[in-house]
């Protein structure tokens, strides 16, 4: 209950002051937000579209973690986390390819440019596009559980080669991708002031909690449903 | 019985003995290897018309070998587990060998398989397309060499899983493109360095990252598929 | 042998979907008994044998080899031999081909003046060259037997062992099971009680569910 209300106000904060608070060149008071050059109010997506693509990394490793204790433990409580986590990552990840596709074609002209972040966002949807259509191409739940688990383990393993490869090969439109030579961070580089980074924080942590509460609710319901079908 | 069975050389056996039926029964049959060839001339063959008199650039060219090697192997490398099931030899093989023997045994005879079928690939497209010219040729033999281990050793453990689920055949490009890619990307790389002249030396980095994809690949598969294999 | 073998189940349980196959089933068995599963279609005898074989993993309790000290997985797999419709043989590959396959597979040494007399005895020999695609149900029976008898292996396990079999067929699995309860264990799965002689052990999957 305190979750849901603590939740609430910090993401109704998080939008609110996202967008409300006014830019100036040269900011004064507290609730002034810099101009950042070339960005302007463009700048603001970064409250939502980082923490999405941030999400979707994180639940994805979230869904690995569980795949491996449902191997080690064939216990398919397990099995119904992974697939919650996977679940929710894979929304957050549609999120966060639309936000990003929607800031690209404000600044820098297209939908889509195929650099280094946006490619490996695409990748990450492909790959909870593949867990799913294995998982129901499945029958029983104990070998979808075991096959859909052995994926995303593998599919997970290949990924850190994807964030080497990228930037070598591409150079990137992203804020904090040239000169960086992993790519790998969420959390773009350039300055942001105190106020900026209390908003931006916040919306992470409060997106953080959006996802762990969307998650037992989801662990939740399947086992509910998981239970009745036990009774036949 | 299994009385002086010593266990390394018994594994070796088993696997190798499991190479071998394939191999053999492939050579029968020859299911695999003329469905696979034909593929790869058709393809070409589409590439040579889209393209007619125009041509591409070196780059183009470099990746759309790799596209041809990729449909090749979603062709024909989940042959070797997708054809127990169908003849219902799962259990056979179950009661036969340990789950790593069956591994490494397929694994092997699938890295037999793509190495030909690219050699091939690589000869013809040479051969026929126009404009494709490499120009530091060690690089090129290396990357072929390196992509043939790597889209096997991806292919097999891929090939296990949708073997043992119910739909086979369009679920198995959709499921090994995002593991494939990596591969895909870097073998693409070190072509087109091939293609313009570049040192061997130049394409080091590439090498090693190619190496190290395929033996973590191959590890972490050996250690997942007595999970997928196992019911 | 030096200590008999024996088979062990204990609180053996199997689910599907979250259904029970069937759950508590305990049984022991030893050199020179004979295991009879009987149950109705569905009941789970399948899902038994092969969990008895090795080849699935029981839901819960535990199925151990014991000879002198537990036997180790990794071992079990060469002392059981299964014959079973649903076991099928690589059909593209003459008989003597099979056999040889087995025991390479199985990682032991193929002799083929013994794998020639086990054919002579299942009545295969005249055929033993040509693919198994091209025999009749009854002989692709005869050389499942000739497939689980290859390694000997001290625990024989056949479900439903009659199938397909003409009365000369049916004479010879006789006379295997005869010599198998001499030498080891016995486990038969089937619902038809003249298929087996006598038994010293039986598990009823009717009222396991």
């Amino acid at each position: 209950m305190m979750l849901k209300i603590v939740l609430g106000v910090l993401l109704t904060a998080v939008i609110v002051f996202g967008f409300g608070l006014p830019m100036s060149p040269r900011p004064q008071a507290w609730y002034e937000l810099p101009v950042i050059p070339g960005l302007e109010q463009k700048a603001r997506i970064i409250f939502f579209h980082v923490p999405t693509a941030w999400l979707s990394v994180v639940a994805f490793l979230t869904s690995m973690v569980y795949a491996i204790q449902y191997l080690r433990k064939r216990d398919l409580r397990y099995d119904i986390r992974s697939s919650a986590a996977a679940g929710l990552g894979f929304m957050f990840c549609i999120l966060a390819t639309l936000t990003g596709a929607v800031w690209a074609k404000f600044n820098w002209g297209s939908y889509w440019n195929w650099d280094p972040r946006e490619t490996s966002i695409f990748v990450l949807l492909l790959i909870y596009g593949a867990y799913f259509s294995l998982r129901s191409a499945v029958e029983t739940e104990e070998k979808r559980a075991t096959l859909s688990s052995a994926y995303s383990i593998i599919a997970a393993v290949t990924v850190p080669f994807f964030i080497f490869i990228m930037p070598r090969i591409m150079t990137g439109l992203h804020p904090g991708a040239k000169g960086d030579p992993e790519g790998a961070g969420p959390v773009v580089e350039f300055k942001m002031s105190p106020n900026m980074r209390v908003i931006f924080f916040s919306s992470l942590i409060a997106f953080t909690l959006l996802f762990y509460w969307m998650f037992t609710l989801r662990v939740r319901t399947a086992e509910v449903e998981a239970h009745h079908q036990q009774r036949g | 019985m299994s009385a002086g069975k010593s266990s390394a050389r018994a594994f070796l056996r088993s696997a190798g003995s499991v190479f071998l039926k394939d191999w053999r029964s492939e050579l029968r049959t020859r299911y695999a290897v003329s469905a696979l060839l034909m593929f790869v001339v058709t393809t070409i063959s589409i590439i040579l018309f889209s393209l007619g008199s125009e041509g591409a650039s070196p780059d183009a060219l470099s990746g759309m070998l790799w596209v041809v090697v990729f449909f090749a192997a979603m062709s024909g490398l989940s042959r070797t587990f997708v054809m127990e099931e169908e003849r219902g030899t799962t259990l056979t093989l179950q009661l036969l060998a340990p789950p790593g023997a069956v591994f490494f045994g397929k694994l092997l005879f699938n890295i037999v398989l793509v190495s030909g079928v690219n050699a091939v690939t690589v000869l013809l497209y040479a051969a026929f397309i126009n404009g494709f010219v490499i120009r530091t040729m060690s690089i090129f033999i290396v990357t072929v060499g390196l992509a043939s281990l790597g889209f096997a050793a991806a292919a097999t453990v891929i090939a296990a899983i949708i073997a043992r689920a119910n739909t086979k055949g369009t679920l198995y490009p959709v499921l090994s493109f995002p593991i494939v890619l990596p591969l895909l990307l870097s073998v693409i790389n070190a072509t087109r360095m091939a293609s313009e002249g570049a040192f061997f030396t130049e394409a080091a980095g590439e090498f090693q990252l190619l190496i190290s994809y395929i033996v973590v690949v191959v590890v972490a598969s050996s250690m997942l598929f007595e999970f997928i294999w196992k019911d | 042998m030096t200590h008999p073998l024996q088979l062990v189940g204990e609180g053996l349980r199997k689910e599907y979907d979250r259904r029970p196959v069937f759950r508590d089933v305990s049984f022991s068995v030893s050199a020179g008994e004979t295991l009879l599963v009987t149950g109705r279609n569905g009941s789970g005898k399948s899902t038994l044998v092969k969990i008895i074989c090795g080849v699935l993993t029981p839901g819960g309790g535990t199925l151990s080899f014991r000879q002198d000290g537990g036997v180790p997985p990794g071992e079990q797999r060469d002392l059981v031999g299964l014959v079973s419709p649903y076991l099928q043989m690589f059909e593209e590959f003459s008989a003597v081909e099979n056999l040889s396959i087995a025991m390479g597979i199985r990682g032991l040494t193929f002799d083929a003046k013994a794998a020639d007399v086990l054919l002579e005895r299942v009545a295969i020999f005249p055929r033993r060259h040509d693919a198994v695609r091209t025999y009749s149900s009854g002989m692709k029976q005869r050389v499942k037997y000739a497939f689980a008898l290859i390694h000997t292996p001290p625990v024989l396990v056949l479900d439903e062992p009659m199938s397909n079999l003409d009365a000369e067929g049916i004479a010879i699995v006789r006379g295997v099971m005869e010599e198998q309860r001499g030498r080891g264990i016995l486990v038969v799965a089937t619902n038809d009680l003249s298929d087996i002689g006598s038994y010293d052990r039986r598990v009823d999957l009717n009222e396991r569910r």
